[in-house]
Formats: C-alpha cells, structure tokens, sequence
C-alpha cells in the first residue's frame, strides 16, 4: 500500500482584506484625522463635534475616491452607504459604554461592604458614604420582585400554552391583547394598583402592592418569550407524547414543557430582568421605608429603584453617590441576570 | 382441517367479543380541567386590561364628567378649594392638552433621531458586519434594552446633558428661522430636546431589534438574485430590502414611540417640569403625562387623585392605539412578528 503524499495547500480566504488593503485603510483613518485637525485650526469651526463631523467626512471623500477610480461609480456609492451603516452602530453603541463607564466610574465611589450589612434606618441620606447601606432596599426588592414572580410565572406560562398547545378561538385576540399589554406605561400599572386596591381595600402601600404592579409589568414579557420558546419545540414530540396514549395534560407536562425548560426558565429571568428596575410604580405604590421590613403585607417597603430615586432627588453630593453605588448594584443584579439567561439559552439551542 | 384466519372467531372459542370501543376526539376529564386552566391563565390579559380600563374609568370618571371634552383640549391646571378646605370640582380646572403636547412632541422627537440611527445599525449588523462583531453588538443592544429608565435618566442628567445643551446652541444659532427651534429667554438647561435625546437613546435598541429581524426575514433568493445581476451591497438593500422592510420599519418606530409617551422618570429627571403649551423644544420647560402624575401625585389631594387617574387612563388609551397599530403592522410584514 502505497502513501499518498497530500500536498499541504493552506486555505486561501479571498474575502479577506490583504495587507495592503488594511495599510490603505489605516492610510485613510490617519490623513482624515489629520485633514479634521487642520480644519478645525485653520477655520472658525470648534469642538469635539467639528473634529468628528469633519473626520467623518474626510473618511467618506477618501473612500468614495478611492472606489471610484478602482471600480466606478456603482461602488463609491456602496462606499458611502457602509460608511453610514457603521456610524449608525457606532452612535448606537456610544451611549452604552458610556453609560457602563459612568456608572463604574461613580459607583465606585459609594461601594463599600457595609452597603450590604446596613439599612438607612439611622442615616439620612447626606451623612458620609460609609454609613447606613441599602440592604433594606435589597431586601425589598427580592420580596416585590419575588412576589412578582410568583404572580407572572403561572399566568405567563398558561398564557403561552394557551398559544401555543391548546390554540382556541381566542387565540388571535389574546396575541393581540398581550402584545399591547407590553406597551402598557409602567407609571400606568401602578395608578391601577391605586386605583383597584390601595384606595378602596387597603388604603396604605405596601410591598405586596409594588409585587402586584411589578407583576402587571412582568406577564406579558414571561408570556411573549415562553410562546417563542414553546413554538421552538418540534411538532414530533407532541405527536409521539399523543401516539403513546397520552391525553394533552400529560402530554404537555411530561414532554413539552420539561423540552422547553431552560427556555423557559430564560423566560422567566428576562421577566425579573425587565421589572427588577422598574421606578415609577413602586414609588407610586410601595411607600419606600428606611428600615429592612420583611413583612410584604404592612408597611412601606424600600426597593432599589426607590433608594436611588431618592438619593437623586435629595440631591446633595452624598446622596447622589449613594445613588450611584445603588445604581452599580442594581446593574449588576441585571447584568448577572442578562448572562444567566444567555448562558441557559444557549446551552438549550446545542442540545 | 379448517385453518381460520388468524383473528377470526373460532366456534368453540370461549372468547366473548371485544366490545366496540368508541372513538372519539372528546377530551377526558383531566383535558378539560387543563385546557380551562390555560385558557383562564389566557384570558388574564383580557381580563387584566379590562380590570385597568374600569378601575381608572371609575376613579376618574368624577373629573371627566365634570370637564367633559375640554379634560383633553385645556391646558390649565388648577385645584380650587372651598371655604371648608375641601377641593372645589366646579371651580377647579382639569386639562391635559398642555403635557399631552409634551408627550407628543419630546416622542416624536425621539422617534425622529432614533429611527435613522437605528435603521443603519440594523442594516450594517445584518448585511455588512462580520459574524464576531454582529454577535456581540446583537448582545450588547439587547443588554441595553434591559437598562432600567432610572438609568437613562441619571445618565442623561449628569453626562449628557452638557453635551446636548451645547447641540442646542447650534441649532438655536443656526436654524432659529424653524419656529420649533425659536426661543426669546436663552434657557437651554432641561429643555424637551434634552428629553428627546435621552428617549431616542431609550428606544433605539427597540427599533434597532425590530427592524433587524424584518431586515433579516428579506427572501434569500431575492438578494441573491440582485447580487447575480451585478447589484453592490447598497444597491441591493436599496432595490431589496427596503421595499420589504420599509413597514415593518413604521412598525417598529411606532413600538418606538409608545414606549417613549409611557416614559416617566427618565424624562421626570432630565426635563424641567413647567405646566405649560411649550412648541419651542430648545427652550427648558415642558412635561409629559407620565412624568406630571409623578410629579402632581405626591401632594395631591382627593380630587386631584381623581383628575391623575383621569390623566392615566388617556395615557394609557393612547399608548394601546399606538402600541396596537405598530403591532399590526409588523406582524402583518414580517410574517411571525416579533
């Protein structure tokens, strides 16, 4: 038997940009900054807004003149439009490290460990940064999100299976209705907790009100996600689950919903990620105590957003770090969540 | 010797008959306690909306009746109180039309920088970045969408604000002949432009999501066929995919633009909040309803509780017409929707 020597042939990538291309590229980067510096010096133009714009387009001239003499007029045009389409993301994708940034730079300041040991029973809001914390606000905010959860997930979950399983009459117009209960103003479910409850039965806040609000907001998000995530599950499953003599009850429980799992469990943590922020309603509605209060049924309850609403309003310097650091927190407990929910999706869509 | 047919009955056999089963497509008893829990759990959302429409239509229905159409049409604001105390309904009056102006214009606003933007971002993550970077923008614009708008506000208030103060000033220099941009005090600080910038940054990964699904619903053989007949990348989006995704586009502006009228602290925190009709948006004064019932509901009274419920149900009427036709609209395009 004879060995057949392969010659070693490295893939060629022909998509690629050469060498000489990305030097011609970074050629064109340098001279517009250059062009927009001199610009800005020589004319009565001023600012970090003249140095972009005039960058900006000194990188389009140079482009456009480029692909006009190497391919015509066809692709200087393309030229422009990729220039736009990248600025496009670039002005979109500005504000969000600017933002992560502020809040790391800010937040630092007001991070201590004591943030999470103490509550703001005995402090006001200007005494120094080292004093009282927020754990009363972290506490809040589990039992009104908790409560939340508790609420949204059973409704959320049937409504999807309703969609998606049992696709009755009213399928159409509850699509419809959950979709615009989506769109519903969060300031909006708290008035209607005010408006149903506060006002007629209870007649003071409490947590378990900033739940029932939370979970106005929460539904339609578990709702929409799960049918997605139910809609996902091959018909094949169903069909066989039915062919062994399972009736639909058991069918659905004991193959769709167990296949649809971590989806749904991704669900439920956009769910808590989309209203463990949410202001208007629980200021409206929960009170925002001072003091750690585990009891959702009596008196008023601090949550996160709450305590940085009011270290923003007070408005001196100490407060608004306080703010700052509740902020951090608060993005953090999202963020965790955000990854938790694309790690668990994704480790779904391999299998 | 007889052979019977496997199955068939002998004489003798001691077998009784199968009794014939019925078959039927009627659901047991357990189906039917299932399928009316779901469908019970489905019709929450009915009877949810149904629940706030009521509640805020009772509550508010004191001051609508007695202010009648001119709740939506007056611009004043204004609580009266009677000899003994008590707010007076008849002296008093209740009119929204000037923070209903406010809401309009600080959305519009928004929706008009956002969908630009939002537009070429989609069409650059969808047609021109390469696989990595495509991946991670997608995240990141997602991460960005779950910001609470407690965030946006401080953001805007503390780092932005500067900036577009100073954009302001260029446009009040250079375009002050559009009357929008007219202004006679020279007070750019918290003006409804600062609030439409911040609600564009709000919205923009929402219509950015949108319109990056649409864009990437476009039929494949379409683009391929008008990349077959020569076409560059940009004259294939222009021949292919924005006469297809143009309405879904719409759609998504209009999600846009609900999400920006329900908007309250974000725009409670940036904007200077001053009950007035106020067209000149550079200029620091204005409102929206969300923002003035926070505002209003600390100190107010029984009465003028009532007139914020009031207040709450137009919003809330406003944002479901607006929110139902942008979701018509893109479901109607993009086959599934979003």
């Amino acid at each position: 038997m004879s060995t057949v020597t392969v010659p070693k042939v490295k893939p060629t990538r022909p998509w690629k940009r050469t060498p000489k291309q990305q030097a011609l590229m970074a050629a064109n980067l340098l001279i517009s900054a250059v062009v927009s510096y001199f610009v800005v010096l020589a004319t009565p133009m001023k600012g970090k807004l003249a140095y972009l714009a005039i960058f900006f387009i000194a990188v389009i001239a140079i482009n456009f003149a480029e692909s006009y003499f190497k391919s015509g007029l066809a692709a200087a045009k393309d030229s422009i439009a990729t220039s736009f389409a990248a600025a496009g993301l670039i002005i979109a994708v500005v504000p969000i490290f600017s933002i992560l940034f502020t809040i790391f730079d800010r937040g630092r300041a007001g991070l201590n460990f004591n943030l999470f040991l103490h509550d703001m029973k005995s402090n006001g809001p200007n005494d120094p940064l080292g004093q009282g914390g927020l754990l009363h606000a972290l506490v809040g905010s589990g039992i009104m999100v908790g409560i939340a959860l508790l609420i949204s997930l059973p409704i959320g979950i049937l409504t999807a299976i309703y969609l998606t399983e049992i696709k009755g009459i009213y399928s159409r117009p509850i699509k419809f209705l959950v979709q615009a209960m989506s769109g519903v103003p969060s300031i909006v479910a708290g008035l209607f907790i005010l408006s149903a409850i506060v006002f007629p039965i209870t007649k003071s806040s409490s947590g378990l009100m900033g739940g029932l609000a939370l979970s106005i907001l929460m539904i339609p998000t578990i709702a929409r996600t799960s049918e997605e995530v139910l809609l996902l599950i091959p018909n094949d499953l169903r069909e066989a689950g039915v062919a062994l003599g399972g009736t639909q009850w058991r069918t659905i429980s004991l193959i769709v919903v167990p296949a649809a799992k971590s989806g749904l469990i991704t669900a439920t943590i956009l769910g808590l990620a989309r209203v463990a922020g949410e202001t208007a309603p629980l200021v409206l509605v929960s009170g925002g105590g001072d003091a750690v209060n585990p009891n959702p049924f009596h008196a008023p309850m601090g949550s996160l957003p709450f305590y940085i609403w009011k270290g923003f309003t007070y408005g001196t310097p100490e407060s608004i770090a306080r703010s700052w650091a509740g902020i951090f927190v608060l993005l953090s407990l999202i963020f965790l969540l955000f990854i938790a929910a694309r790690t668990l999706s994704g480790s779904g869509a391999k299998k | 010797m007889t052979t019977t047919a496997p199955g068939a009955r002998s004489a003798n056999s001691p077998i009784s008959t199968p009794v014939k089963r019925e078959i039927t497509t009627k659901p047991r008893f357990s189906d039917k306690v299932f399928r009316g829990v779901a469908t019970a759990g489905g019709l929450s959302s009915l009877v949810i909306l149904g629940l706030i429409l009521i509640f805020l239509g009772y509550q508010g229905f004191q001051v609508l009746r007695s202010e009648g159409f001119g709740f939506i049409t007056g611009s004043n604001w204004q609580v009266m109180q009677d000899n003994a105390g008590n707010t007076d309904l008849a002296a008093s009056t209740f009119g929204i039309a000037a923070m209903l102006i406010g809401t309009l214009l600080c959305a519009a606003m928004a929706v008009v920088i956002a969908v630009p933007i939002s537009v070429l971002c989609a069409l650059y993550l969808t047609f021109y970045a390469p696989q990595l970077l495509k991946k991670i923008m997608v995240a990141v614009i997602d991460l960005m969408a779950a910001f609470p708008s407690i965030l946006f506000g401080m953001w805007g208030f503390f780092i932005l604000m500067p900036h577009v103060e100073y954009w302001g000033r260029l446009i009040h220099k250079y375009f002050s002949w559009i009357p929008l941009f007219k202004m006679e005090i020279p007070v750019f600080t918290r003006s409804p432009f600062v609030a439409g910038v911040v609600l564009a940054i709000m919205i923009i990964p929402i219509i950015t999501s949108v319109s990056r699904e649409i864009f990437s619903q476009t039929p494949l053989d379409r683009v391929q066929a008008a990349y077959a007949l020569g076409a560059t990348r940009w004259s294939m989006i222009r021949a292919v995919v924005i006469p297809y995704g143009r309405s879904g586009v719409v759609g998504g502006a209009m999600l846009g633009l609900g999400r920006a009228m329900g908007e309250t602290v974000a725009v409670y925190t940036v904007l200077n909040l001053v009950y007035q009709i106020n067209w000149h948006v550079l200029i620091g004064a204005g409102g929206n309803v969300a923002s003035m019932i926070l505002l209003k509901f600390g100190e107010a009274g029984p009465t003028e509780t009532r007139a914020l419920m009031a207040a709450g149900l137009v919003l809330f009427l406003l944002t479901l017409l607006v929110n139902s036709i942008a979701n018509t609209i893109v479901s109607r395009t993009g086959g599934k929707g979003r």
